[in-house]
């Protein structure tokens, strides 16, 4: 038979129903509901959440649809539209139909409304107010389960208000991955149920508490802190790690005491991680600081800000006087919102006239290579045919990313992920997997996307031939175009030079590939963007672009570049810096080298400390400037995408604790400078005029302030549009319950709004000329008496945000080393026995565990595994080498 | 016990290689470490996860929603009474009550020796003997009380042992031929 | 007046020996395969079209246009519904334990006919004789060259794995079935799509197909689907193996030939059910398994005819017909089949979960004599949540038609018995005290 085609016939890009008798253009393959809810009618619904794949159970959606055989009652949330479909949501019968199974939930609903988390804003209460019979019909007992069961450390269930959604399941094994509660029994049995031996403990369990439509599933640091009536909330932006989840931050009395994710197309479609989540513990933590506080007689003694920023200003000063500007430096800044973060810059580089500033503490990469590299965004590569994962476990460092690419590797046109890690890591699950020793990064990513000039080591043929196949056959171009190279300090066992080759080697051999940095500190993105980094001045520029700078309040710019964090420790450690600088960065113990970090303060004149909580470098400081955190000051960060999002004060900081700006500037001050704010404004402002790739963008124009998706820089040319989702009641139950302030929630329709670039965009491809010519570095092989270090980062670790937040604190990884079997048996140790490990660096000793799939060669240890004065990774990192080997000891 | 032996685990292991798709020997699974301990051990619902590809949370999930596996301990003998409509109509429930009282136990319960759990059944396909009852799934039927009562004394003293084996042995003819090649089950994996 | 036919499925089971290789192979047995191997597939299912089979899992669909609905693809599935469970329903068991050669070759044919892969046949957990049967038949028939590599030389080959289910009523309805055998929870799937041919085991297409339907391949493709279709009447072709139970003398299974036997003959005719226990009186009966609306004593001159029985209300169903007689509480029947569904509702649907659940507790409390006059209405009304309209066939609020079968025997009950309700609500207690 031949295929009659009429070539007249115009595709039609829409599909034609009618909702109760109004006509309305849907879109092809919309679900029903969906299409409804465009319409502006509300069905409502308890089982469908807009994130997830339709299951049509709970039955509250039922309307009345036409098909073959007339009307009948279907899901709306699972039916798709039909061209001609007519749909009637509030016939009699599918009224009677959706009052009846509200009926029926409530039969077993306990009504405990009052005692419950939920009472106030939840679905099913407000359901059954709208729609609900007066009087209850039913007389019989309710079913009767034991009240809230603790099912992991941050989640309890009462299994009396379960309506059986199966929304908190789905999340777990759908969107998680980790079926780590599933429905037990059957029928009107059915509970959500953990193994008894495995608790749910995931990192993204909070989501299912977010997304319980009624109080079945409670969050433990939430449980019974306050009700949704006394909640004041606004928007917000996480400063949880450099992903940039938005947030809403809801507070009762003055305090914190819930975030919510908000569903944003671009980056966390409404997930969290329960680090984000439950982070606002931190932020009302006992070990705040709240008054300035100077070193007196050996000992840190409160003081008046006054005295403080005038010693700081003094040793300053005299510094540059006698030692040159050079001899003042700046650690730190990734915790700062970018105005902060810009006025500590001008300050250091307009001001004291010093370029030895870096937000990044030896653990990061180059920032011209951060900044130089086309740049990717999550939505890009969760659309591209190859993902290259480098060396991140991205579950434990920036796990919504983790979800995003979980969900193209599932979807139906997947994305092939390949990851490339010493260690196999939680994206095993969907990954190809090529392990390496750490200090070879850079010559087995040569040898998986084939650049020129790669060389075969003795990698493991199957998994190489696998990434390689894999890679080739993910339909990237020739060019790279459809490839997204996510990259970071996944290991700090190896260094920067090793990541940077790699990097550098694929975007040369590659240029059409796209990069994704997986540097976690929050806004360290926004601090580099800031100037915050040796070389670099606010807006992605070097320090020969300072003329807008200059034309805009500027004093100054360097000379000559300055020190990175690590040059600087060494430069301290021979005397050479007097005043070390740190903005709410924890020297001590963040950075990987800890010898050095020892040495150097011990040879500071003065440390003067900036930040919010106390912590080991704190302890140590000469002064101690105290600051406003995470939810205290509004502002902007910048993640690692590039998008410039609000981040919202919600409550006031403690004691006296400045914004950060306001220490910089009377810093200045007392300099008998003038950084030349007189408000927050006038930063965001400056900043929208003189910053690079920042121009043209403010926090005080409406461009981002309204755009719940933020904006991503630099600009371009061309309009974009974006949509801003209407957050579904259902979805986020907490948030549009509660009073609304600050940045504007859209509860109305879909709005799309233009954003128009008006200034030409800046290239930062220029920054990558620093680098010269990429060549691939190694380190040495390791001998047979020497092992290998890995050092990874766990979610919930020894720092100051997690033990700060009483929930988390318990949960951090402990500090074990992981060995091969036989390299325990070698030794003499059993599992569980303790073995010293000794590098050039120093020694530790640490209980170690086998673990029978990792290489021969590896000791796997974690960062950030140290309580005060104890020891860990980072007592045997020399950040100098490659990599760093290891000799085992048995004591 | 508690984890699957070895010897269950190579049965396991072959179950396993039967299906296209690992997860479809969970059951089956089940089964068969219910034949080991009479019921499903946590350990081995473990085992089972990992044997099949899913958590134990799911394993867990799916087993419990199967009234012939059981997560706890149960008897012996487990009696499977049926009082569905067949048996219902032929006096299930006078049965029911009958040996309960011969029992001393009721439904949902084990005689202190461990010997017995009766369970109330739903109809089992033999309502041409109602009422009738399983014994470990092995069919009773019909049974008056006076019926029932030596169908107890007889499995007390050993007589029906060929009949009726230990709970959760269902199926004792394995399957022994049609295994797939290792080549084929290897390039199924 | 009963025409019986030969029996087509059951001619086997009178002997001793009837589920061995050797009883098979001595009475005709794998002869229908090799005859289908020597056509081609196409006309092996041309045979199955033209018998008319209709499914015997209870919802009679044509096996022959099931057949045709199969997506063509490189991977596709024959799975056997042996899952058995819907009450008062014994003809599948008895042929798994009795036949199971039978199935399997019936099995091969089919898979043979559309080109499945695989073959599963999914045995009820609780036939654990039935399970040891089909295994061992299993084994016979790969020894024997019928299943595996090349069969018979022809150039077919084909698995088949007996798989045992593990309790769940739901897992006969055939998604759940699926779900239960891909190592899942037995959640009924959403529907569209609707059939296992478009997305089934493992998305991939596969068919369906009850035991019964299965044990009549063979003697279809040795004798020809004209002569199948010649028993019977119109769209009721065949025979059909009837489970009766209850209240009558000779409860059993029975093959009949479709349409020419009335539910009088089945139940009172001396060869067959013999009438009433004690002589006693009919007061209604189920005329095909328990999600069946009720049938009066005015019904029983209707013949066993699958049409017949859809247009006077009810259906055929499963084939089980439950008698109750005068010494029959209908409240005490009604409740213990609600509580049935109430168990064995897999709990997805609210309507089915919840409203089985409440119906079934005020089925309780009438019958223990807590009820209130308006606790009908409540009933009818909360029937009417999970059925629509109430009407037969049902409408329904749910995923699968586990939840609009809750309704049948409450409606049928209370529109039929009325004043026995109102006497238990009158009384406080079932008036007829120890009844059966
Ligand atoms: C709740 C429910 C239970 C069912 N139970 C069975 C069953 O036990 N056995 C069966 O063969 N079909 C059962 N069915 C019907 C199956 O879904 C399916 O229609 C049948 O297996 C198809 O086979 P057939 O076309 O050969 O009849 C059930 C359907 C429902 C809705
Ligand atoms: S109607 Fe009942 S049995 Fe069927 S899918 Fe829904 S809850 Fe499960
Ligand atoms: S069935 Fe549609 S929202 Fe639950």
């Amino acid at each position: 038979m031949t295929e009659v085609r009429n070539e007249e016939t115009v595709e039609k890009t829409t599909v034609s129903v009618t909702i109760d008798g109004v006509a309305f253009e849907a879109n092809p393959g919309e679900l029903i509901i969906e299409a409804a809810e465009r319409a502006g009618v509300y069905i409502p619904r308890f089982c469908y959440h807009p994130r997830m794949e339709p299951v049509g159970v709970c039955r509250m959606c039922l309307v009345e649809v036409s098909g073959p055989r007339g009307l009948s009652l279907q899901p709306s949330c699972y039916l798709r539209v039909v061209e001609g479909q007519e749909i009637l949501t509030n016939s009699e019968k599918a009224r009677k139909a959706q009052e009846g199974v509200l009926e029926l939930l409530l039969t077993n609903h306990p009504l405990d409304c009052p005692v419950c988390d939920k009472g106030g804003e939840c679905p099913l209460q407000d359901q059954a107010m709208a729609h609900g019979p007066g009087e209850t019909r039913f007389i019989e007992e309710k079913r009767h389960w034991a009240k809230p069961i603790e099912i992991g450390p941050l989640v309890a269930l009462d299994r009396e208000r379960c309506i059986q959604c199966s929304r908190c399941t789905r999340f777990a094994a759908d969107v998680a991955g980790e079926a780590l509660i599933d429905f037990a029994f059957r029928g009107a049995e059915i509970e959500v149920a953990p193994f008894p031996l495995e608790p749910f403990s995931s990192y993204f369990s909070g989501n299912t508490v977010q997304i319980c439509p009624v109080g079945a599933l409670t969050a433990q640091p939430y449980r019974f802190k306050s009700r949704p009536w006394d909640l004041e909330q606004a928007e917000s932006t996480c400063e949880g790690c450099a992903v940039g989840c938005r947030t809403v931050a809801q507070s009762s009395a003055g305090a914190l005491v819930r975030y919510l994710g908000v569903d944003v197309d671009g980056v966390n479609r409404s997930w969290l991680c329960d680090k984000g989540r439950f982070g606002h513990e931190a932020v009302h933590a006992a070990n705040r600081l709240s008054a300035p506080l100077l070193l007196r007689e050996g000992a840190l003694t409160e003081s008046t800000w006054s005295e403080a920023i005038s010693f700081a200003a003094a040793a300053i000063a005299d510094a540059i006087r006698d030692h040159g500007a050079e001899s003042v430096a700046v650690i730190g800044g990734a915790r700062l919102t970018n105005e902060d973060a810009y006025a500590f810059a001008k300050l250091a580089k307009s001001i004291i006239g010093t370029d030895s500033v870096d937000a990044q503490l030896g653990d990061g990469l180059p920032a011209e290579l951060v900044l130089g590299l086309p740049r990717a965004t999550i939505n890009s590569a969760a659309l591209a045919k190859a993902v290259l994962v480098l060396g991140t476990d991205l579950r434990e460092e920036l796990p919504v990313l983790y979800l995003r690419l979980r969900g193209a590797a599932m979807a139906k046109e997947a994305t092939t992920v390949i990851d490339v890690t010493p260690v196999t890591t939680s994206l095993a699950a969907f990954a190809t997997t090529v392990n390496y020793l750490p200090g070879d990064l850079a010559r087995t990513v040569a040898l998986v996307a084939d650049l020129p000039g790669a060389e075969g080591f003795g990698l493991d043929e199957t998994q190489l031939s696998a990434a390689r196949r894999a890679l080739a056959d993910s339909g990237i171009a020739a060019d790279g175009s459809g490839l997204v190279v996510v990259a970071g300090r996944g290991d700090l066992g190896e260094s920067a030079e090793v990541v940077s080759s790699a990097l550098l080697s694929l975007h040369h051999a590659l240029p059409g590939a796209r990069f994704l940095p997986a540097l976690r500190r929050a806004n360290v993105h926004g601090a580099l963007d800031m100037g915050l980094a040796p070389g670099l001045l606010p807006g992605r520029v070097d320090l020969d672009a300072g003329g807008d700078l200059i034309a805009n309040g500027w004093n100054a710019v360097p000379r000559a570049r300055g020190r990175d964090a690590i040059t600087t420790l060494r430069a301290a450690a021979d005397g050479e810096i007097k005043v070390l600088i740190t903005l709410g960065a924890d020297l001590v113990a963040d950075v990987p080298d800890r010898a050095l970090v020892r040495e150097a303060l011990a040879k500071v004149s003065t440390l003067v400390t900036v930040a919010t909580h106390d912590d080991a470098t704190v302890r140590v400081a000469n002064v101690v400037l105290p600051v406003a955190g995470e939810a205290e000051r509004s502002g902007t960060v910048t993640n690692l995408e590039g998008r410039v999002a609000p981040t919202t004060q919600k409550v006031v900081p403690p004691g006296t604790a400045w914004p950060a700006w306001i220490v910089a500037s009377e810093i200045a001050r007392r300099l008998g400078a003038d950084l030349g704010f007189a408000d927050f404004a006038a930063i965001s402002h400056e900043i929208s005029v003189a910053a690079g790739v920042y121009r043209g963008l403010s926090l005080g124009s409406a461009r981002v302030e309204a755009r719940r998706e933020g904006v991503i820089v630099p600009l371009s040319n061309t309009p974009v549009t974006i949509a801003t989702r209407r957050l579904d009641p259902m979805a986020t139950p907490g948030i549009t319950s509660v009073t609304e302030q600050g940045a504007q929630m859209t509860t109305g329709r879909t709005e799309e709004a233009a954003v128009e670039a008006l200034i030409a965009p800046v290239s930062t491809a220029a920054l990558l000329d620093h680098f010269g010519e990429p060549s691939i570095v190694f380190a040495p092989k390791v001998d047979a008496y020497t092992h290998r270090l890995s050092v990874r980062r766990a979610l919930y670790d020894q720092g100051t945000l997690v033990q700060s937040s009483a929930s988390m604190a318990p949960l951090a990884a402990p500090l074990i080393a992981q060995l091969h079997p036989q390299s325990l048996a070698a030794l003499g140790v059993s599992d569980g026995g303790v073995v010293r490990l000794r590098s050039s660096r120093g020694s530790i000793d640490v209980t170690v565990r086998a673990n029978a799939a990792l290489d021969r060669r590896l000791v796997v240890i974690p960062a950030r595994a140290e309580l005060d004065g104890a020891v860990g990774a980072f007592d045997l990192i020399d950040a100098a080498e490659f990599a760093i080997d290891v000799q085992l000891e048995s004591i | 016990m508690a984890h699957l032996s070895a010897e269950n685990l190579d049965r396991a292991r072959r179950l396993v290689a039967v299906y296209p798709k690992s997860r479809s020997a969970l059951i089956p699974l089940c089964h068969l470490a219910q034949s080991q301990d009479g019921y499903l051990t946590e350990e081995a619902m473990v085992d089972i996860a990992e044997l099949t590809g899913v958590t134990a949370a799911e394993v867990r999930g799916t087993a419990t929603f199967y009234d012939m596996l059981h997560t706890e301990p149960v008897g012996d003998y487990v009696i499977a009474m049926c009082t569905n409509i067949a048996c219902l109509l032929g006096g299930a429930y006078e049965l029911l009550e009958h040996a309960e009282g011969r029992l001393g136990v009721h439904i949902g319960q084990t005689t202190a020796d461990g010997n017995f759990t009766i369970e109330e059944a739903e109809c089992l396909a033999a309502c041409d003997t109602a009422p009738c009852v399983q014994v470990n799934h092995r069919f009773f039927g019909p049974l008056d009380g006076a019926g029932f009562d030596r169908l107890i004394d007889d499995l007390t003293a050993g007589r029906l042992v060929d009949q009726v084996p230990r709970h959760g042995v269902l199926n004792r003819v394995e399957r022994t031929v049609g295994l797939l090649t290792e080549n084929e089950s290897e390039a199924r994996a | 007046m009963i025409t019986n036919a030969d029996p087509i499925i059951t001619r086997r089971i009178a002997f001793e020996d009837s589920y061995t290789i050797e009883r098979y192979l001595a009475t005709g047995g794998y002869e229908g395969l090799r005859r289908a191997l020597t056509m081609t597939p196409e006309a092996v299912a041309e045979e199955v079209n033209k018998a008319s089979l209709l499914g015997r899992g209870g919802a009679g669909f044509p096996a022959g246009r099931k057949w045709s609905m199969l997506r063509q693809a490189p991977t596709s599935y024959l799975v056997v519904n042996g899952d058995e469970s819907e009450p008062a329903t014994f003809k599948d068991h008895l042929l798994i334990e009795r036949d199971p050669h039978q199935i399997i070759e019936g099995s091969l044919i089919t898979a043979y006919a559309i080109g499945a892969s695989q073959i599963f046949i999914f045995c009820r957990g609780e036939f654990a004789l039935g399970l040891e049967r089909l295994q061992a038949a299993c084994n016979e028939a790969y020894a024997y060259g019928a299943i595996g590599k090349n069969i018979f030389g022809a150039g077919f080959s084909i698995d088949l794995v007996i798989h045992p289910g593990a309790g769940a009523y739901i897992c006969g309805e055939e998604t759940a079935l699926l779900e239960s055998l891909e190592g899942k929870r037995g959640f009924p799937r959403i529907k569209p799509p609707f059939f296992p041919a478009v997305n089934g085991l493992y998305g991939q297409p596969t068919v369906v197909n009850n035991i019964e339907t299965m044990s009549n391949i063979p003697w279809i493709i040795l004798n020809g689907g004209d002569a199948f279709a010649a028993l019977g009447t119109g769209a009721s072709t065949g025979t059909r193996l009837f489970a009766l139970s209850g209240r009558v003398k000779r409860p059993g299974w029975y093959e009949l030939e479709m349409s020419k036997t009335t539910f009088r003959d089945l139940i009172f005719d001396p060869s067959l059910g013999g009438g009433i226990i004690d002589d006693g009186t009919i007061k209604a009966f189920i005329p095909g398994g328990v999600s069946a609306p009720w049938f009066g004593p005015d019904q029983l001159d209707l013949g066993l005819d699958q049409e017949a029985v859809g247009k006077a209300g009810s259906m055929l169903g499963s084939g089980s017909v439950v008698v109750m007689d005068d010494t029959t509480c209908v409240v005490r029947a009604a409740w213990r089949i609600t509580r049935f569904f109430h168990r064995e509702s897999c709990g997805q649907c609210t309507p089915c979960r919840e409203g089985g659940t409440w119906l079934e507790q005020i089925m309780r409390r009438i019958e223990e004599g807590g009820g209130r006059e308006s606790d009908l209405d409540l009933l009818m009304d909360v029937c009417d949540n999970i059925a629509p309209g109430v009407s037969w066939p049902p409408q329904q609020t749910t995923i699968c038609v586990l939840g609009p079968s809750i309704p049948s025997s409450i409606a049928s009950a209370i529109r039929m018995f009325r004043d026995e309700f109102l006497a238990h609500i009158e009384a406080g207690c079932c008036p007829m005290g120890g009844a059966r």
